[in-house]
């Protein structure tokens, strides 16, 4: 672990706790890491309540502090479930985590501590992973009747009912999601860092696809090829303005083309804007602007304008 | 002569009922439901529902970036905002291994006791209210106003600061500000938070509603997974303040009140003894806080000053990109606790190396203390429900999130 420089909780160190641990937890443990300094273990699904169990009266991890589940789609057994320990007595956290799938239950850990009966609620509720052995695992956060598991990474993010209180119907009805606008996703995602989204204008792609790589590809490898050499030399200098003095940079002139005569003289420039007729004089009494920035040495002074009255200080 | 009975004398039963206890009633501290079992007045069983509240906010800030995600924590208890923002920036700072400069640090803890305080003024206030007592309830919502002005002149709002970011803070505290901050914890919050305190804690009515209320004792705090004011009132001295410290807690002076008996009136005083104990480390911040920015000059994270914006291209580039993609964090899992004023507040951050979090699971002080409920209050009277409740300190933002 590189040099701690976060100012994020500091508890007992980790040196050598992640492989007391695997060692007393034995066989159970598939997996023990350590990083960003957290201790995490992968154990066993059948083996969690044995482990904690260990963890728990052998190596003072007296509480559970949560539960978390996540779900991972493109894994076999695609759900996580995290147990976060905590040790009171030698001021220390590990993380203990299994993999589930959506018929693969996970034995409960209520007959370790009391607390786990709701955590494994929310899971359950959230993700849709059983945990074999609670004996109360109703939903909890969503909807009395809510189906479906809304934090698995394919249920959407506006879900697919949405409720409102029926002026007609004298009551909330339950209706399927309609948006008046589409959800805007904003991903700022470089088109050049994986982004799976076709941008606009990028469609035309698909219907006019790019034509087939040519069987000889173009090379400038060799003098022939490239067109480069005295012909083209010769050439290009035709095409360049001709300098007004001096030499040529990189077959430009180096200042302005010498103008070529032409037939007619300034085409089509437009006419002096001296012939243009004066404008007309303003009607009416305005004055013009260099009057008003003048203060007449006999004008009065401006009254002072009528305030509103202050409202009175509510106390 | 036969006399006709009623044809049901002789066999009354009387079986327990069930009511209802929310989620509209002004002790419920929010939308919580109760499904009480009642024999007679006595609490056999309580079902709390909860969910009421629920608002996904755990799979709306995977759809947004690290810096977008950053408001919704405000929002989920929203009496203790800028604690609520602690555990998440210091997540990321711990994926990222980010150093934020000293000052911000100081400033954090600061205004996370201030916060602390603020809460406290509410669920104290609360709680005597709901066992019967109005007053201190009113002078504690002055000094919680005090606190929102407070909010307000550090960050612009009175409750959904936003302030925190992960590198530091966002903009410095003007020295009048912190003046102020200290004026008020020597003058105005001992002379009328004492004031309020002192119509309470002695009174006869509240100890017969408090004294004795809902015991736990300590291996079941443990079992049930208490944190905070609930642990320490059950005679636990763990303060993840104390015992593990972030930001620069290390630095600070302060006792951990703990409690003896374990029970409401314990749990209060102990948040009655926390509100000196944040003035005392309020104090101590503004006398150690050196000068010095408030936060990272990483620009590849924070983005720079609005006035350097002005004069750099590069300053601009990052401000642009920092406000459209985001930054991107080191793919891997934390879980980082720190003392929220209700108890261990927890992010649990994946990241997949994204500029957006794989996953975000928030760890509500409220739900292991709620779910605790049923236990404390079985065998109680049902107004004691309303004390209990009262003690947890619960806020259904945090709770449901």
């Amino acid at each position: 672990m590189a040099t701690v420089l976060h100012p994020a909780p500091r508890y007992a160190p980790n040196d050598g706790v992640r492989d007391a641990l695997a060692k007393a937890l034995g066989d159970a443990v598939l997996e023990a890491r350590e990083e960003h300094g957290e201790i995490v273990l992968r154990v066993k699904r059948e083996a969690i309540e044995t482990a904690l169990r260990t963890l728990r009266d052998q190596h003072q991890y007296q509480q559970l502090m949560e539960i978390a589940g996540a779900d991972y789609p493109d894994r076999a057994e695609r759900f996580e479930v995290v147990y976060m320990l905590l040790s009171l007595t030698k001021n220390h956290r590990v993380m203990v985590k299994v993999s589930a799938a959506e018929d693969t239950p996970v034995p409960t850990v209520t007959t370790l501590w009391p607390v786990a009966g709701w955590l494994e609620r929310e899971v359950f509720d959230m993700f849709g992973v059983i945990f074999d052995g609670n004996t109360d695992l109703r939903r909890i956060l969503t909807d009395y009747g809510f189906e479906g598991h809304p934090f698995r990474k394919d249920f959407p993010l506006t879900g697919y009912t949405e409720l409102r209180y029926s002026e007609s119907e004298k009551r909330v009805v339950y209706e399927p999601v309609d948006l008046p606008q589409e959800l805007r996703q904003f991903d700022f995602m470089s088109p050049w860092e994986g982004a799976d989204y076709v941008l606009p204008g990028d469609e035309k792609v698909a219907r006019h696809p790019a034509p087939s790589p040519v069987a000889e590809p173009k090379v400038t490898e060799r003098k022939g090829v490239s067109g480069a050499g005295e012909p083209t030399d010769s050439k290009a200098t035709e095409k360049v303005a001709p300098a007004a003095a001096g030499g040529t940079v990189a077959g430009q002139g180096q200042e302005e083309p010498v103008p070529r005569p032409v037939a007619t003289e300034a085409p089509g420039a437009p006419d002096p804007t001296e012939s243009r007729p004066a404008r007309a004089p303003r009607k009416g009494r305005g004055r013009g602007t260099s009057a008003a920035a003048k203060t007449a040495p006999d004008a009065k002074p401006r009254p002072p304008r009528k305030r509103m009255p202050k409202p009175k200080d509510e106390t | 002569m036969h006399l006709e009975t009623s044809p049901t004398t002789g066999d009354e039963a009387i079986g327990n009922y069930t009511i209802n206890f929310g989620p509209q009633h002004p002790a419920a501290h929010g939308v919580l439901r109760l499904v009480m079992e009642l024999d007679g007045e006595i609490i056999e069983r309580i079902d709390p529902h909860v969910g009421l509240l629920h608002r996904g906010t755990e799979k709306l800030i995977e759809h947004k970036t690290y810096l977008q995600a950053l408001p919704y924590f405000d929002r989920l208890d929203y009496c203790s905002p800028l604690c609520m923002e602690h555990s998440y920036v210091l997540a990321i700072e711990k994926l990222l291994n980010l150093e934020v400069p000293i000052r911000a640090q100081y400033l954090r803890v600061l205004m996370a006791e201030l916060t602390r305080i603020k809460n406290h003024m509410l669920n104290l206030g609360s709680h005597v209210m709901d066992v019967g007592a109005m007053t201190p309830n009113l002078w504690l919502f002055e000094l919680r106003e005090d606190c929102m002005n407070f909010y307000e002149r550090v960050s612009g709002a009175r409750m959904h600061a936003a302030w925190f970011r992960p590198g530091g803070v966002h903009e410095d505290i003007p020295l009048k500000v912190l003046a102020d901050i200290g004026d008020w914890c020597d003058t105005r919050l001992p002379e009328l938070f004492g004031d309020a305190m002192s119509l309470v804690i002695d009174n006869r009515i509240f100890k017969q509603r408090n004294v004795d209320i809902a015991r736990v004792g300590k291996d079941d705090a443990i079992a049930w997974g208490f944190s905070g004011p609930m642990i320490r009132a059950a005679g636990l001295p763990w303060d993840l303040r104390k015992s593990q410290p972030y930001d620069v807690y290390d630095r600070m002076e302060f006792d951990v009140p703990v409690g003896t008996n374990s029970d409401c009136y314990d749990r209060f005083m102990v948040r009655v003894k926390e509100v000196y104990e944040s003035a005392k480390i309020i104090k101590q911040c503004l006398a150690q806080m050196p000068e010095g920015p408030v936060c990272s000059d990483d620009r590849k994270i924070v983005p720079p000053r609005r006035a350097e914006m002005k004069q750099s291209m590069e300053a601009l580039i990052h401000h642009f990109k920092l406000y459209t993609e985001g930054f991107h964090v080191p793919a891997g899992e934390v879980y980082v606790a720190t003392e929220s004023p209700k108890g261990e507040f927890g992010v649990y951050l994946v990241s997949d190396g994204s500029n957006k979090p794989y996953r975000c699971k928030i760890r509500p002080t409220a739900f292991s203390h709620l779910q605790a409920m049923d236990f404390m209050a079985k065998g109680h009277m049902l107004p004691d429900a309303t004390a209990i409740l009262g003690a947890i300190d619960v806020v259904f933002g945090e709770c449901d999130r």
